[in-house]
């Protein structure tokens, strides 16, 4: 117990403020972001991340920014594990024909208003694997979209950066 | 001097013949028998204790040819691949399932995807293929337009049933509870106790195999790079040196030892996280934030040393794309240095924790009997028993030097939990030693060679440890040089029956942990 008392203490807080090339966006939006949760969303967003046929590498990303370095629970965004309590839906992958029937059952069990995210390239036009007998290309072809974070795959950067520009627009609008 | 040649040959006698001038690298032996007598072989390359490393099917119509069924042997050393033929009306070949566990799932994919029948097969249900697809559509065939999407129609799939009092049955996804990819399992279970696991996969097939035949040999390394996002180095680098072996020329010596550095900070980067995600599913989530953190330390001078996380697309045919300079040399190190550091004071962490310890042993057991017979690879079967690792027994430089580089591989028995996360805990310690004896060693020099159109007709093998395990990629050129096949087998497709081995007689909430034991690839087994 006491080497991992001393462990937690020797790392302290890692979560770091984002970068500099980031900082003045987040600046500007970052304060909205969390000012969007707090109003649009009562201090928390929670999201539910749907594998539509991607290689791993967004979730693993997805993964990263929910270490310590990037945190992103201290901006009130919160995974869960059914779509029942989700307010997002988190896409990855282009749609593949054999999972192209589970994401639509899971969009239904989605309650609105919910907002959809198309992450990576192959969520956003099917990227490598284009259209094929087994793919069906981008998210939109099966589920409309709200936003897309581009990238093979996106950094963890690139992906809070692009959940705080569309929270920030969905302030002023009205969701669905 | 080969083993498996002459076990061969002595049951075979006549009928085996082997082919010489057609598949390369030479050293794997590639041989033809009748259709008849590919059972035959089978059983001689189980009587010299040989395993089945993979099975498939190429449609070689085009090449005026009918179906080719291959099967692909390994001992020690070795490798042998043994074809068989069927004509394009007559599209069967006898099972070997009987002799080798694995090929009950490559033989199911070869009905599936390539229509062609394993006679005598046990277990006739489409593997991949769902059962809304046409029953005739067999992508993998030439005459297969797979540019237009499928029909659905109607259908079912049998599972595997369970009677008795108190029999009950849990099924779980295609979309799990946490952040991973999908695919189904069903459990029978009384109380507790799981009486039987099955795996339906196949959610995220995106038709990667046929996909490589609309794409240029250029083009191919960068899907391979996405068959298994994780693996991206290895998976990448099998598929070019495949290619080289194919058109027959070598990337320069630097290359290689870049490529082995690569390859090793992929594993380093998996092994941690999958240390950490273990200890969370044990419920002990310090662990993982630890390893999560250390693990982001890695892909941040990945970042900045190859401009890329995961270092995709940087394996390229003819060598790599990135080179190492004495600044990102001294970065490395100090990088391991500090890593190397709080790894050590977090194995002793895991090491001394009874509650961590009481979960991982003994939990998820898959015995060495098991884990020989169905052929298990990678760190799976390092933990039951099994001494294998392409690093040592198919090297490329620099694992080749073994008396300079000395690599030592991390076997254990139990195969249990704790076996597959410490195979991982010794393996990053090697490596991280490894990747300092590279940096110190590397020979200068250019770091690649121009591309070189393959020759018609011809075939390549390549066979790389990747951080799960053994990845083997056989590609076969057409008329034109053009992609005929490319045969992409990720560890993942045999050792998914490994966790269908381990789970019976654990309780259900120890699944997911044994699930995170083996952390195998959806995406690298469904293709």
């Amino acid at each position: 117990m006491i080497r991992i008392l001393k462990q937690i203490f020797r790392t302290g807080i890692v979560t770091e403020p984002l970068p500099l090339d980031a900082k003045q966006e987040i600046e500007v939006v970052g304060l909205k972001m969390e000012e969007a949760i707090r109003k649009r969303f009562r201090r928390s967003i929670t999201i539910r991340q749907v594998d539509a046929g991607s290689c791993n590498g967004c979730e693993l990303e997805i993964h990263a920014i929910n270490n310590p370095i990037y945190n992103c629970e201290k901006y009130g965004i919160h995974f869960t594990a059914s779509p029942r309590f989700a307010d997002m839906l988190l896409v990855t992958g282009p749609v593949t024909h054999n999972m192209e029937i589970a994401l639509r059952r899971t969009y239904a069990a989605t309650p609105s208003p919910k907002l959809v995210v198309a992450v990576g390239d192959c969520a956003c036009n099917g990227g490598i694997f284009g259209e094929s007998y087994a793919s069906l290309g981008g998210i939109d072809k099966v589920i409309p979209v709200d936003a897309r974070i581009p990238g093979c795959p996106p950094t963890p950067l690139q992906l809070m950066l692009g959940l705080t520009r569309l929270l920030e627009s969905t302030e002023e609008q009205k969701s669905r | 001097m080969s083993i498996l040649k002459d076990a061969i040959t002595a049951l075979l006698g006549e009928d085996v013949h082997f082919i010489e001038g057609y598949q390369y690298p030479a050293k794997v032996v590639f041989c033809s028998v009748p259709r008849e007598k590919f059972v035959e072989s089978a059983r001689a390359m189980k009587k010299a204790y040989a395993l089945l490393a993979a099975e498939w099917a190429a449609d070689e119509t085009s090449l005026g040819r009918g179906y080719g069924i291959f099967a692909c042997y390994r001992w020690g050393s070795e490798y042998l691949i043994v074809k068989t033929e069927a004509p394009a009306d007559d599209p069967a070949f006898p099972s070997l399932t009987k002799k080798f566990l694995p090929a009950y799932r490559f033989e199911r994919q070869i009905q599936s995807l390539m229509g062609i029948t394993p006679l005598d097969h046990p277990d006739t249900r489409p593997w991949i293929k769902f059962e809304d697809w046409p029953e005739d559509s067999w992508p993998l065939r030439k005459s297969f337009d797979a540019s237009r999407p499928m029909p659905r129609v109607k259908g079912e799939y049998k599972w595997t049933r369970a009677e008795g009092e108190g029999v009950y049955e849990i099924p779980v996804g295609p979309v799990h509870a946490g952040i991973i990819e999908p695919g189904h399992f069903r459990f029978q279970a009384v109380g507790e106790d799981v009486l039987n696991l099955e795996e339906r996969l196949g959610y995220v097939h995106k038709g990667i195999e046929k996909r490589f035949e609309a794409l240029s040999w250029q083009e191919g390394f960068r899907l391979a790079g996405r068959v298994s996002g994780d693996t991206t180095v290895a998976h990448s680098l099998t598929f070019c040196m495949a290619l080289e072996s194919l058109a027959g020329y070598n990337p320069p010596e630097r290359a290689h030892w870049i490529r082995a550095l690569l390859l090793e900070r992929e594993r380093i980067a998996n092994h941690l996280g999958d240390i950490g995600a273990i200890c969370n599913d044990a419920a002990f989530a310090f662990m993982l934030y630890q390893m999560m953190r250390l693990k982001e330390m890695l892909l941040r001078t990945n970042h900045k040393l190859f401009g890329h996380r995961f270092i995709m697309d940087r394996v390229i045919p003819g060598g790599v794309a990135v080179d190492i300079g004495a600044e990102g040399k001294d970065e490395i190190l100090s990088e391991l240095a500090r890593l190397s550091k709080d790894f050590e004071r977090l194995v002793t962490i895991y090491e001394e924790n009874p509650s961590l310890e009481d979960r991982v042993r003994n939990t998820g057991m898959l015995k060495p009997k098991r884990a020989r017979e169905i052929c298990a690879v990678g760190i799976v079967a390092r933990a039951s028993g099994l001494n294998l690792d392409c690093r040592i027994f198919n090297p490329f430089p620099p694992y080749d030097q073994y008396d300079r580089l000395e690599l030592d591989v991390p076997v254990m028995i139990s195969g249990d939990v704790h076996a597959r996360t410490w195979v991982r805990v010794q393996e990053i310690r090697e490596s991280i030693r490894i990747i300092r004896w590279i940096l110190e060693n590397m020979p200068d020099g250019a770091i690649s060679v121009p591309f070189e159109t393959p020759p018609p007709d011809k075939a390549g093998f390549a066979a790389v440890e990747g951080w799960r395990g053994e990845i083997i990629y056989w590609l076969q050129s057409g008329l034109a040089g053009e992609v005929n096949r490319c045969m992409v087998r990720d560890p993942s497709s045999v050792n998914w029956l490994g966790l269908e081995r381990a789970i019976p007689g654990n309780i259900v909430p120890d699944f997911p942990l044994c699930n995170k034991s083996f952390n195998q690839s959806y995406s690298g087994h469904d293709l």
